[in-house]
């Protein structure tokens, strides 16, 4: 009873949701999206990383190319109805494509509506990692990229010369 | 055997094998790249290496490769030796130096050899910070795509293409580390056997072009054990699916058929899956109609029809015999033309009347001496083809064997061998990919390769009679042949009805009859024109002519047509004729083709990779073939429509036959030749710790969101009534038995080098066996008499041509035409020449040349060859624009005065 009493005094914790939000940590595991690279391409690259890291299989894409062969998914599927806010997706990313954010509020009354297409996935952000862009890095010539072109690469050798 | 000594622990082991194929085969994880059990040890990776130790005393030791160190009685090694496993993960990070960070991009990923080893030897930090060096890739077709970056410089690729499989456009350019495989220039692999090189390569330079335009990860598939419906071998495949459609077809693993390799028909043909040629809805008349309606018009008229059926060459046996049932034994027609029907039928005396036994692609790899007699089999065959190209090549091993060099040394054999060809004997109509690892060639027409043929049978054994009056460079040629045949230990008689000649496979029969009786251990290959031809004669049934008889004479009026375009089987006008005449024509099939065109009732049939079936390849061996997945829409197994159509209009013999194994079972008992085809596979009942085996690997995603599009509740997934696969990742994903094996994984091991943890011992046979049950062996008591009656020689006509047909590996086969990227590799209708004829004829390259044969006519531009013996004439075999003739037949040529060029296509139409 005297605990009770006490207690009426003490810091309120319970907030008034909805009129008032939660503050929520950047790192808040809520609602995936895919961010976009710094020139605003996908990031995704369709590797299928996520969906074979997700425990629950809620993740269902397919990879394509663009002409230029620039990997991207053709479609991206989440169905946040199984979804169980892991992470998982998120650390098998290695283009930090797919990221969670602190956004929870994703109720639904029609179960069907939880099912997420690339379109309702896609921001035009890059999300929590600025600056980073895959193609830099990997060695894949892609539109606008040549063979040589990314970070740390030499220019491509020329298979005539026998220069040592 | 010998005892070997490996961390601490004794073994016995076979000895002749190298330390790293005995550490493999006893389980270890030895990283390794430049190996590979087909191709031998050159020792030039570096990764492979072991300690060992000189006697017990040896606390030191020293590294060596285990791929190029013999096994020793008594040997002591350490594969765990700190020393040992420092060297191998400093291997690794120096090929990592250059490697691009791809991975996500990359299709070998997932199933890429480098990410298994180097996740097996613990190299996980890239500590080199100077730049990497990177090359340009090059287009090389339809099938293969380059990514150059990526190589680690192992010379499989080289090795397979160049010294295995005898390409001579892919090779290594530049030096140091800036070394290119690629070819000189941009352009398409001419090898038939290119595609291998994704599996070859160890990592993700050369990968399957046809996948990544419908990319899916290894782990994602759904796969089942199939079969290669390409060509009369049978090639064991692995088909996998992914979100309803075919995605790759992969090489598994037979030790007696198809070894570590396909062809590139048997490896892309699968997009006719695909096509948008498929049939997917049953139609009625003009209009399509729904599974009742379907029933509703059928029914009723089947039960007072006079039916007739014709089955098929390409369709499974169970798909043949429930059709033979439905319509009963005196109804059922092999759709097959009345040439191939009757060589089919001689092929069957020739294996189970005569006294030489058929041996396997691998043995015929074995083979110290071969002779192929009229087929050009890297066309009608590849993977045959590949395997004597084994046999020529390490025939001149033998003296090898004398100076103690191992098997699997191979560049130690090479070195010895140089240049040296084992004896292998070509003759055919035209030139064919082998003449060039050939001793002899002989370019004749098929009557006079038969000649030959009886004139080297008579030489071995003289009651064999002789052909008189050969030209003395052909008597010759036939004593040499004998000669070489007399002195192997293994020879082996390649023929076959793709020659489409009776009397040259009497021949090779002769042949191999007369070196019999020196030498037991002589085989007989005989190659067949589709998957399944030999199965199909193997049922019994009758001629194609008999049917069109039925029809036309009133016996029958309905006929049921099975997976078979009658039009590539019969004269144009004749099946016109008869399709008109019959009061419903009801086809079966997947792809629309002509005679669907002309069909009044439409049933949409599952291709191989939605069917459960068996084949009977060329060597008499049952194979099974598994659903790769549940069929969409009304498509069913033909098997299965025939039973459901056979019950409804209460069939008695059907009436309880209720799946697959009914069928194959009531097969099994009612046709004798066929008899032990049930031991093919596993029942379907058959389990693992109470577990179906899984389809799906463990890591399979995303089956809680495929469907979520269509609805978010996931529908239970289909259950298999035909075979002890599940469509899931539940079940068993350790090894089965070899026959259900849907693909190859094992812990730590995701590539398909995985492969080795699956053989009893590493290149050897699978575990319990290799799949198949071979239905035919040859009779062991009385001989056969020989063949007589050879023929004459052949004569050149004026103003005629004996027209042959010319096989080729893209085109000729019905089914794999009809995928993307062989289309782009099939040749242009064309009629082959002599340039003497050509002359004579007054037409040159691309004219036209307008015949007749059996008084139909035929128009096709023409193309030029020294290499056609005079008064022959090749036609291409079943290419779009060519339009089917009885051969071979003589074409009556009508002299054209002007010459014709070609702007338009119309030139093949016939002008009936
Ligand atoms: S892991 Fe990242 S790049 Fe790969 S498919 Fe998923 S979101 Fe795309
Ligand atoms: S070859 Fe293997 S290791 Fe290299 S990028 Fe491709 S998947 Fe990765
Ligand atoms: S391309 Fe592949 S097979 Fe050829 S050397 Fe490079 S890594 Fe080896
Ligand atoms: S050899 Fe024949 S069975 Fe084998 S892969 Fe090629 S087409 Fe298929
Ligand atoms: S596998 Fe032994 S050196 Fe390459």
């Amino acid at each position: 009873m005297w605990l009770t009493f006490l207690h009426m005094f003490r810091k309120r914790v319970t907030i008034q949701y909805p009129e008032e939000k939660a503050k929520l940590p950047p790192r808040w595991r809520g609602r995936i999206v895919l961010t976009r690279d710094p020139d605003m391409g996908e990031r995704c690259v369709g590797c299928y990383l996520c969906a074979a890291a997700c425990p629950v299989d809620c993740i269902a894409l397919q990879a394509t190319e663009d002409e230029n062969g620039r990997r991207y998914p053709e479609f991206f599927r989440i169905n946040f109805s199984r979804c169980i806010f892991c992470g998982f997706c998120e650390e098998a990313c290695p283009t930090y494509a797919i990221q969670l954010i602190p956004d929870f509020e994703m109720a639904e009354y029609n179960r069907q509506n939880l099912v997420y297409e690339k379109k309702d996935l896609l921001i035009d952000s890059q999300g929590k990692y600025p600056g980073y862009n895959y193609y830099n890095i990997a060695g894949l010539a892609i539109g606008g990229k040549d063979k040589g072109q990314a970070e740390n690469e030499e220019a491509p050798v020329d298979i005539r010369s026998l220069v040592p | 055997m010998a005892t070997i000594i490996i961390d601490g622990k004794t073994y016995e082991i076979p000895t002749g094998k190298n330390l790293l194929e005995t550490c493999l085969t006893l389980g270890f994880d030895l990283p390794y790249f430049c190996w590979h059990p087909a191709l031998g040890s050159v020792g030039a990776c570096r990764q492979c290496a072991v300690k060992v130790y000189k006697d017990e005393n040896d606390t030191r030791g020293r590294l060596a490769m285990s791929c190029m160190e013999a096994v020793a009685p008594n040997q002591r090694i350490s594969v765990s030796d700190p020393e040992a496993r420092a060297f191998r993960e400093q291997v690794i990070e120096w090929l990592m130096t250059n490697h691009p960070h791809d991975c996500a991009v990359c299709d070998e990923g997932g199933s890429c050899h480098l990410q298994d080893m180097t996740v097996m030897t613990g190299h996980d930090y890239r500590r080199f910070r100077f730049k990497k060096r990177t090359h340009q890739n090059q287009y090389l077709g339809p099938f293969i795509n380059h990514e150059m970056n990526r190589c680690i410089q192992c010379y499989r690729c080289v090795r397979f293409y160049k010294d295995y499989a005898g390409g001579h456009d892919l090779d290594v350019y530049a030096s140091k580390s800036n070394v290119y495989f690629g070819r000189e220039e941009d352009g398409i692999l001419e090898s038939e056997f290119s595609g291998n090189l994704a599996e070859v390569c160890p990592t993700g330079v050369f990968t399957d072009k046809t996948l990544k335009e419908h990319y899916t990860r290894k782990w994602d598939l759904t796969m089942s054990p199939s079969i290669c419906q390409h060509c009369s071998i049978g090639c064991n495949t692995i088909a996998g699916e992914r979100y309803g459609t075919l995605r790759m077809i992969a090489n598994r693993f037979h030790g007696k058929v198809n070894g570590y390799f396909l062809c590139d028909r048997g490896r892309f043909g699968y997009e006719f899956v695909n096509a948008a040629t498929r049939i997917r809805q049953a139609s009625a008349g003009e209009a399509v109609v729904s599974l009742d309606q379907l029933f509703h018009h059928l029914i009723p008229a089947l039960k007072q029809a006079k039916m007739i059926g014709i089955g098929s060459p390409r369709a499974s046996l169970q798909s043949n015999f429930a059709l033979k049932a439905l319509v009963g034994g005196d109804n059922f027609y092999h759709g097959v033309s009345d040439n191939e029907h009757d060589l089919a039928e001689l092929a069957i005396r020739i294996l189970r009347e005569g006294s030489v036994r058929t041996p396997s692609t691998r043995e015929v790899e074995q083979a110290d001496a071969v002779l192929i007699l009229g087929e050009d089999i890297t066309n009608t065959a590849p993977i045959l083809a590949l395997a004597v190209r084994q046999a020529v090549r390490q025939q001149p091993g033998n003296a090898a064997d004398a100076v103690n060099i191992p098997v699997w040394h191979d560049a130690a054999r090479r070195e010895l061998a140089q240049q040296d060809k084992g004896p292998l004997f070509v003759t055919s109509v035209h030139t064919t990919k082998l003449d060039e690892v050939a001793r002899d060639v002989y370019h004749a027409a098929p009557d006079d390769i038969a000649r030959l043929g009886f004139a080297i049978a008579h030489r071995l054994d003289p009651t064999v009679p002789d052909a008189t009056d050969l030209p003395e460079a052909v008597a010759l040629l036939a004593d040499r042949i004998a000669q070489a045949l007399s002195a192997a230990a293994r020879p082996v008689i390649i023929s076959g009805a793709c020659c489409e000649s009776g009397c040259v496979m009497k021949a090779a029969a002769n042949v191999a009859w007369a070196l019999q009786k020196k030498n037991p251990a002589t085989g007989l290959v005989l190659t067949m024109l589709e998957c399944n031809s030999l199965g199909l004669a193997m049922m019994g049934g009758h001629r194609l002519h008999a049917a069109f008889n039925a029809v036309m004479n009133g016996h029958a009026d309905t006929v049921i047509v099975m997976e078979n375009d009658l039009y590539r089987h019969g004269k144009a006008d004749e099946v016109d004729a008869f399709l008109s005449k019959c009061r419903r024509v009801i086809v079966l099939d997947h792809l629309l083709h002509k005679t669907v065109s002309k069909a009044n009732v439409i049933i949409p049939a599952g291709t191989f990779a939605e069917s459960d079936g068996t084949l009977v390849n060329n060597e008499g061996r049952a194979q099974r073939f598994f659903q790769a997945y549940e069929p969409t829409d009304i498509i069913r197994e033909s098997w299965r429509w025939l039973l459901t159509l056979g019950q409804q209009i209460e069939n008695n013999r059907m009436a309880t036959w209720r799946n697959f194994e009914d069928v194959t079972l009531a097969m099994d008992r009612d046709e004798p030749l066929l008899h032990g085809v049930m031991a093919a596979s596993p029942p379907s009942q058959f389990r693992i710790a109470g577990q179906r085996i899984a389809r799906e690997t463990h890591r399979y995603s995303g089956r809680t969101s495929q469907q979520a599009n269509i609805n978010v509740s996931e529908s239970k997934p289909p259950e298999d009534p035909d075979s002890p696969l599940s469509y899931t990742m539940e079940g068993f994903h350790g090894q089965p038995p070899s026959s259900l094996i849907p693909y190859f994984w094992a812990p730590g091991w995701n590539s398909v080098q995985s492969v080795n943890k699956y053989q009893s011992e590493v290149g050897g046979s699978l575990r319990d066996n290799d799949p198949g049950v071979r239905l035919l062996e040859p009779k062991t008591e009385g001989t056969h008499a020989y063949f007589v009656g050879v023929p004459e020689r052949f004569r050149p006509l004026e103003d005629h041509l004996w027209v042959v047909s010319l096989h080729h590996i893209f085109g000729s086969e019905e089914l794999s035409a009809h995928a993307p990227s062989i289309a782009q590799r099939i040749p242009q209708a064309y009629i082959l020449l002599h340039p003497a004829d050509a002359a004579a004829l007054a037409v040159e390259t691309g004219g036209v040349l307008a015949f007749t044969i059996d008084s139909r006519s035929y128009r096709l531009p023409v193309k030029l060859s020294e290499a056609l013996p005079v008064g022959i004439a090749g036609m291409p075999y079943g290419i779009e624009g060519v339009p089917y003739a009885d051969l071979p037949e003589w074409a009556i040529v009508q002299r054209t005065s002007q010459r014709q060029n070609l702007n338009d296509h119309s030139y093949a139409k016939r002008h009936a």
